[in-house]
């Protein structure tokens, strides 16, 4: 459809001319005139509503909200091709099939051993391994082989070495979807546990023996300690109601030594109207602050985040400090339970505040255990109700976190997003479906690719600059403020007004010191360098032998120049990245980045000026043009412009 | 600023720390809190600490002659000759509260000045506040005009505010209160340009709160952010009733707007408001720090705090006499300066790479403005300050601050010369509370200060390792020249 204007959110005046291509996968809008023909790509995973408006004098307004949180505002001309478009895309927007999924067509030209390899990358068998299992108390169950047991529930998981498969199959009938108690984290050091399982369908008075012995034998596991907490994260109203319909909460008398624990935690629908009303305040044209903090403070997000967070400071604190093992769950256990369990997890064990730690995380915590990716985030055309940010609050979470500790994470807010981004694009499999046993009958990982293989490729581009193993902060246990710590949390506009760029710091630290590092490390090399040539100089001189010397000289650039190469192609992605991140999705810049660098890369090899010395010269001067100041100012500064002068006259 | 009671004493500092002390003894306990009861209530000025402050440092720069008015027009002469330095206010005989020297258009006489200061309040009449060399517009500050009911003008008025526009140029007014106030002010004397005696100028009113609303907000904001309760909707409504950040943003989008007619729409700007010491400063020296690069770096910031507040005769013992904590309602207190601190944060949080200074040197200046060992911020103008012979008796702040040992503290690790025009976001997600002063005693610091160690390592281990390149390089570069020679031969 071409004469298509797209406006821009924060002034109507600015809008922009251009076409509008539908494809398979994309929404792409391309702006005519301008000479770099800017390209607006929108997948159609991440549309999460299109609203037809009142047609006016110009045109036919069409309005597109995405899952990330970018909102388009397309004119079209004629009625019958906004029409047209609109009903095209509620279509493509909401596959009824698998198969429809960008996943089955994305091909990033890799060949299948790559492939296989990028799935390897994350080996949750590894994982347990790492934290210490099996061991003398717990030991993998094989009683779920087939699913048999629990369809939600992965094949292989840890349970205490006491309980038999007689006392696992008679839990799981007494748990709402059979999901009987599993281990989530160990904790080497004092053998305390954190255990996961839904809630018990107990009503106001059923008991199973099977499954006072499966807690029991979850206390044994921890000679350490003479009671297990019992975290039940749901608000306690919520848990009562449910024992009218025979399920609810274990009840203090029935079991022996535990403690049993209520967190409110709201219910996924809370949780949705909450992000639907803070994204109304996100869309509101020039707000006034009051407009702004009493919409969020009424929206609810901030409390429901802390919430989150407070249970997660309970369990670490409780896993940590006192030693105490703890069994979390909430109704089905796959919601509040993932959010709760990871977040203890991260605040207990540095490892998973590492990049790969993170994505082993996601893996153990989410994807292995059953998190509904497809009905939460809507993949496929579903029911409304089931949808809800349940991710996305625990990515805020560890957002908030980053905010407190800037040293104790390796990776840096840029991942997050992307992580947010690939959760709803379905680009890659990793989160497609809503259980592990139907991402093996679809074979997933035989017909799609790894979200963590791509992220890890990139990975110079999601490192914390700040990072450093060896701190203090990354040895043992976070301890976030408990006590008066509401203004800790803090509105994440880097997330929720992601494509607002207007809104958001010019100059990032973040970028600037992972430019200065990379700097660093060419000075590095080239101090090695021309160490080692000033070393060989003085030999020759002494030996007075100058044909040898000059041999080795130039065996010496060389290897100089080669080195450089390979270091050149991080520069490229840094700086490309910045570019591709404001208008296209990730996704496409992803893809263009792969092949910019391939090509940066041909180029400078073939380019026949690399002499060593005046490569050292220009890796010097291309940090200058890459520091935020130089390059990155001179562009936001023009195009902060126009949106700053529509604020400050309207205000 | 501190409540006494049984054993217990509690001091509440202007720098909104809380300090409590249990003292063992009821007439001991009651001893010491009148004892700091009255020291911290002195009348006199002179009883005051700076008048009584020996360094211990070696002075180097005296910092009462370090921004000197004849440097900066010096600078400015250099640009264009348009202006000139009038001494006309020598003997502080014009206006109070002006320096005895400013900056005027060459083409209007100190007789002509002399009119302007009677139809100006308080006789502030416009003076230059800044030149923006880029384009050669320029901003002046005044007070209000005194119309009245009745639209008094003043030829001479008319002339000067003129005398500043190009030829076929037109230029704003930015009037800091909302047109209501403005409107109501006439009522008393006082007023605004009105249309048809200033037809080359447009007025742009902008509703900065000043005086009592604002030093509510301050202590309705540090008692929310004081507030150990654990609700998050309590602490997000407080929050939002103080109206700190509506201040703040509103204070921002009227620099903004300045700043904007001068670079953007190549026009003239004349700010004021009432008495042209308040909203008027916040005003005219955020666009500056918008505007002009050199107000970003130390020595910069530091005229233009000597410049934009403390010469333009911003009463800071008035505004800063009691902080947050106090008990007894202080008709001019108004936390002025703050808030204009506050705003600079905001800037340099959104522009981390462009100042040269960091949040502590800010930090700094709002305590030293409510209390300090240095005479700097006492009095409420220069003419004050001559009377009370603080060059003479009292240590100056950029003294101490100057020095090498004290600056490295306030050193932006990440600092890299930026000299284009910086625009601030203004949107409420744009600005954040300002977390180093409002919760610096409220929450853990130690992992953001290990955050900066850890920043400052990176920077100068690369710092130190490319002066190792280079001694390196040249190093190597002579021996090959050697070697070359060696060969020629």
């Amino acid at each position: 459809v071409e004469n298509v204007r797209l406006l821009d959110r924060l002034s109507s005046r600015k809008a922009v001319l251009g076409t509008l291509y539908l494809t398979a996968t994309h929404v792409i809008f391309v702006e005519n005139g301008s000479e770099t023909r800017k390209e607006t790509w929108v997948l159609h995973s991440q549309i999460s509503s299109i609203e037809k408006q009142a047609t006016t004098a110009t045109g036919c307004p069409l309005l597109i909200r995405c899952k990330n949180f970018q909102v388009i505002q397309l004119v079209i001309p004629q009625e019958r091709d906004c029409h047209d478009v609109y009903i095209s895309l509620i279509r493509l927007a909401r596959p009824v099939k698998y198969e429809e999924l960008y996943c089955f067509s994305f091909n990033p030209k890799l060949d299948k051993e790559e492939r296989e390899q990028g799935w390897k990358l994350v080996d949750l068998n590894e994982e347990y391994n790492r934290m210490g299992v099996p061991n003398n108390y717990w030991q993998i169950c094989d009683v779920n082989r087939d699913y048999g047991v629990c369809d939600s529930y992965p094949t292989e998981v840890y349970v205490p070495k006491s309980a038999t498969a007689h006392i696992i199959v008679g839990s799981s009938k007494f748990r709402s979807r059979r999901r009987f108690p599993a281990l989530s984290y160990y904790c080497k050091d004092n053998n305390a546990s954190i255990c996961r399982s839904s809630q018990p369908l107990s009503g106001f008075s059923a008991r199973c023996l099977e499954d006072e012995q499966m807690l029991q034998a979850i206390r044994k596991a921890n000679p350490g300690s003479d009671f297990i907490y019992v975290v039940d994260t749901r608000p306690k109203l919520n848990a009562m109601a449910n024992r009218a319909a025979g399920k609810g909460y274990e009840n203090e008398d029935n079991y022996s030594n535990i403690k049993f624990q209520f967190i409110g935690i709201e219910n996924i629908h809370v949780m949705r109207n909450s992000l639907q009303k803070m994204l109304e305040v996100c869309e509101l044209k020039s707000p006034s602050m009051s407009d702004f903090l009493w919409g969020l403070e009424n929206s609810g997000w901030l409390k429901h985040i802390k919430a989150i967070m407070d249970a997660g400071i309970f369990i670490a604190k409780a896993v940590a400090e006192e030693g105490v093992s703890v069994l979390v769950h909430c109704s089905d256990g796959w919601d509040r339970t993932a959010q709760v369990c990871s977040v203890a997890s991260l605040l207990l064990d540095p490892y998973y505040r590492t990049m790969k730690g993170f994505m082993v995380l996601i893996e153990k915590d989410w994807v292995s255990f059953g998190h509904k990716f497809n009905h939460r985030y809507g993949n496929l055309d579903g029911d409304p109700k089931e949808i809800s940010p349940v991710i996305d609050q625990f990515i805020e979470c560890v957002w908030q976190l980053m905010e407190q500790f800037p040293c104790a994470f390796e990776f840096n807010e840029r991942f997050l997003i992307h992580i947010q981004h690939h959760i709803y694009s379905c680009q890659f499999g990793n989160f497609l479906c809503n259980s592990q046993k139907e991402r093996r009958e679809l074979k997933i990982q035989e017909r799609t690719y790894s979200l963590w293989a791509h992220l890890w490729k990139n990975r110079a581009d999601y490192l914390n600059p700040l990072y450093r193993s060896d701190h203090s902060q990354n040895q043992g246990t976070l301890h976030p403020q408990i006590a008066p710590c509401n203004f800790l949390y803090k509105f994440w506009s880097g997330m929720y007004n992601r494509f607002e760029k207007g809104l958001h710091p010019r100059q990032s630290i973040t970028d600037y010191l992972m430019a200065v590092k990379e700097e660093t490390q060419q000075l590095e090399e080239e101090l090695e360098v021309l160490g080692e040539r000033l070393a060989n100089l003085q030999k020759s001189q002494l030996g007075d032998n100058k044909v040898k010397s000059k041999q080795q000289d130039q065996s010496k650039q060389l290897r100089l120049s080669t080195s450089n190469n390979s270091l050149a192609n991080t520069p490229q992605e840094y700086s490309n990245d910045l570019k591709s991140f404001p208008s296209w999705s990730p996704s496409q810049g992803d893809e263009e980045d792969s092949a910019l660098i391939l090509t940066q890369d041909n180029l400078k090899s073939s380019d026949p000026d690399l002499s060593a010395n005046s490569d050292q010269e220009s890796g010097v001067e291309d940090l200058s043009c890459r520091s935020p100041s130089g390059g990155g100012c001179l562009p936001s500064e023009d195009s902060g412009k126009d949106s700053d002068e529509a604020i400050f006259l309207a205000g | 600023r501190f409540v006494g009671s049984l054993g217990t004493i509690v001091i509440k500092c202007k720098d909104l720390r809380i300090i409590q002390l249990d003292i063992p003894g009821m007439e001991e306990c009651l001893n010491i809190a009148s004892s700091i009861e009255v020291l911290s209530t002195l009348d006199s000025v002179t009883l005051l600490y700076p008048f009584f402050y020996r360094p211990m440092f070696e002075v180097l720069e005296d910092g009462w002659r370090s921004f000197l008015p004849d440097q900066e027009f010096e600078l400015l002469s250099s640009a264009t000759d348009e202006w000139r330095l009038s001494c006309i206010n020598k003997e502080f005989s014009v206006c109070p509260s002006y320096p005895p020297v400013v900056i005027v258009p060459k083409c209007i006489t100190d007789e002509e000045l002399r009119k302007v200061a009677m139809f100006r309040y308080g006789s502030r009449f416009p003076v230059l506040s800044y030149y923006h060399r880029k384009n050669g517009m320029i901003m002046m500050r005044s007070s209000q005009p005194l119309t009245g009911t009745n639209g008094r003008r003043c030829k001479e008025d008319e002339k000067l505010i003129n005398a500043s526009l190009r030829p076929a140029k037109r230029g704003y007014i930015i009037d800091t209160r909302s047109l209501n106030v403005a409107q109501q002010a006439r009522a008393k004397g006082g007023g605004f340009e009105q249309e048809v005696h200033y037809p080359q100028w447009r007025r742009i009113h902008k509703g900065i709160e000043r005086f009592n609303i604002l030093q509510e907000s301050l202590i309705k904001l540090v008692e929310a952010c004081n507030d150990q309760s654990h609700n998050m909707d309590r602490w997000l409504s407080k929050l939002e009733a103080s109206n700190w950040l509506t201040h703040v943003k509103e204070i921002l989008t009227t620099a903004c707007l300045a700043a904007q007619c001068i670079d953007r729409e190549g026009a003239s700007v004349l700010v004021h408001g009432t008495e042209g010491t308040d909203s008027t400063l916040q005003v005219t020296s955020l666009a500056q720090i918008i505007l002009d690069p050199r107000c970003r770096t130390i020595r910069g910031f530091e005229s233009l705090i000597v410049r934009e507040w403390l010469q333009a005769g911003h009463p800071f013992q008035q505004r800063c006499a009691q902080s947050a904590y106090s008990n007894s309602k202080q008709k001019w207190e108004a936390p002025v300066f703050l808030l204009f601190l506050d705003c600079v944060w905001q800037i340099l949080r959104q522009f981390p790479c462009s100042f040269e200074f960091n949040e502590q040197f800010l930090i700094m200046l709002f305590e030293h403005a409510y209390a300090s060992q240095f005479g700097t911020f006492l009095g409420n103008n220069e003419s004050e300050r001559a009377k009370l012979k603080l060059p003479q008796k009292t240590m100056s702040l950029w003294s101490w601050v100057n020095r090498k040992e004290e600056l490295s503290k306030f050193r932006n690790p990440i600092y890299e010369a930026n000299s284009l025009v910086i625009w601030p976001a203004v949107a409420p997600q744009s600005l954040q509370l300002w977390a180093g002063v409002f919760l610096r005693w409220n929450r853990p610091s130690q992992y953001l200060e290990e955050a900066h160690e850890e920043m400052v390592k990176i920077i100068n281990y690369n710092k130190e390792l490319q002066e190792r390149v280079k001694v390196l390089r040249r190093h190597l570069a002579e021996m090959e020249a050697a070697e070359r020679a060696q060969g020629n031969l």
